[in-house]
């Protein structure tokens, strides 16, 4: 399979990020730690394995997000992202 | 200065009020199911203390076997807010481990776990105003047409002020989802929609027959002066090159927004 089929976005990690931030986070913006560039985690690049998902910057390609479960524990590492603003009520567009 | 030791936990409040309700797994009862294509099948879902949703957004589903193996998936809703039920139109991957089972095994009656709806990023309402351009390849169809569901059931003035350019790429005319119901939308005055084959075309096909391009963006799609906003949806090869081509022909990057659908069933 070539790389590039296995490359979706942030709307498809959007209900796993709802477990972990009990909100909708597709239209939450995170910006890049690597470039600065500010995207709505919608926008990001979405790789998934078998092992978790990975978010990258669609700009630079650094790694803004990565999340895996493993027994008991679900582990996030969210420092490619330097800065994130959520909605605070509602899900404005 | 003298902070108050409130001054931080005040926002804890403000913080657990914004929580949405908690994602519950539901079992949701399939009440009608429809093959629309020779791989792609409609199964209309009642989900128990549904909540609603936007057009664009989607459900998760998951399967659990006696073993407790479980396997997930997000299927687009196709139908319109308005609608009340929540249509999935799922297409048959021949190796692939959910779609199978709903588009063979489960029939009316039956029930499958959902949880939604989830998605804010690609989701378009109409309240919305401004053109709309919508560019479908294969399944990719789907969202797109929960949000030509929710054009087409609000006020004729709304409508207007919302004018949409469909363009939707498929192999051939027999792997067009929603064929009819497309062509009718078509003959409204706010909706055109412009089909595109690329493996093959019957006789007399008087549409494109090749994949999109920047001179059929160009000519069927909205100009860039207009501002319209973008919503490009199917497989990543297919997202990534007309959301490039959008953007080369002078779209706004931001107003473009996009949804990959993955190879995995």
């Amino acid at each position: 399979m070539q790389i590039e089929e296995m490359r979706l976005d942030g709307n498809a990690a959007a209900g796993a990020l709802r477990e972990i931030f009990a909100q909708e986070m597709t239209v939450a913006i995170a910006t890049c730690a690597g470039c600065g560039t500010a995207s709505k985690i919608g926008a990001l690049l979405e790789y998934g394995h078998a092992m978790g998902v990975i978010l990258r910057c669609p700009g630079c390609d650094t790694a803004m997000l990565r999340f895996t479960r493993t027994a008991g524990w679900l582990r996030l590492d969210a420092s490619g992202i330097s800065y994130l603003m959520m909605p605070e009520r509602g899900t404005p567009e | 200065m003298i902070r108050g030791a409130n001054s931080d936990t005040r926002v804890i409040p403000d913080l657990v009020t914004s929580t949405q309700p908690r994602l519950e797994w539901r079992v949701a009862t399939v009440v009608d199911a429809k093959q629309e294509t020779a791989r792609a099948y409609t199964l209309v879902l009642d989900v128990p203390q549904w909540p609603g949703h936007r057009s664009g957004q989607h459900v998760d589903v998951r399967l659990v076997a006696e073993d407790g193996y479980q396997a997930q998936r997000s299927y687009s809703i196709a139908s319109a807010p308005e609608e009340g039920t929540v249509a999935l139109t799922v297409e048959r991957l021949e190796d692939g481990e959910v779609s199978p089972y709903l588009c063979d095994v489960l029939g009316v009656g039956d029930g499958v776990e959902v949880r939604g709806p989830i998605g804010g990023y690609f989701v378009w309402e109409s309240n919305h105003a401004g053109q709309l351009l919508l560019v479908g390849g294969g399944s990719g169809i789907v969202p797109l047409m929960a949000m030509l569901r929710h054009h087409a059931r609000a006020d004729p003035a709304v409508r207007a002020s919302a004018p949409v350019r469909m363009i939707y790429s498929a192999r051939t005319r027999d792997d067009v989802i929603y064929r009819e119901e497309l062509e009718r939308l078509a003959q409204g005055p706010d909706v055109d929609v412009t089909f595109t084959l690329t493996r093959e075309a019957p006789a007399g096909w008087q549409g494109y027959r090749r994949r999109i391009d920047k001179e059929m963006l160009g000519a069927v799609g909205w100009p860039p002066s207009e501002m319209p906003r973008g919503f490009v949806c199917g497989p990543t090869p297919f997202v990534e090159s007309v959301a490039s081509l959008l953007v080369e022909l002078g779209h706004d990057p931001a107003r473009v927004r996009t949804e990959r659908f993955g190879p995995t069933g």
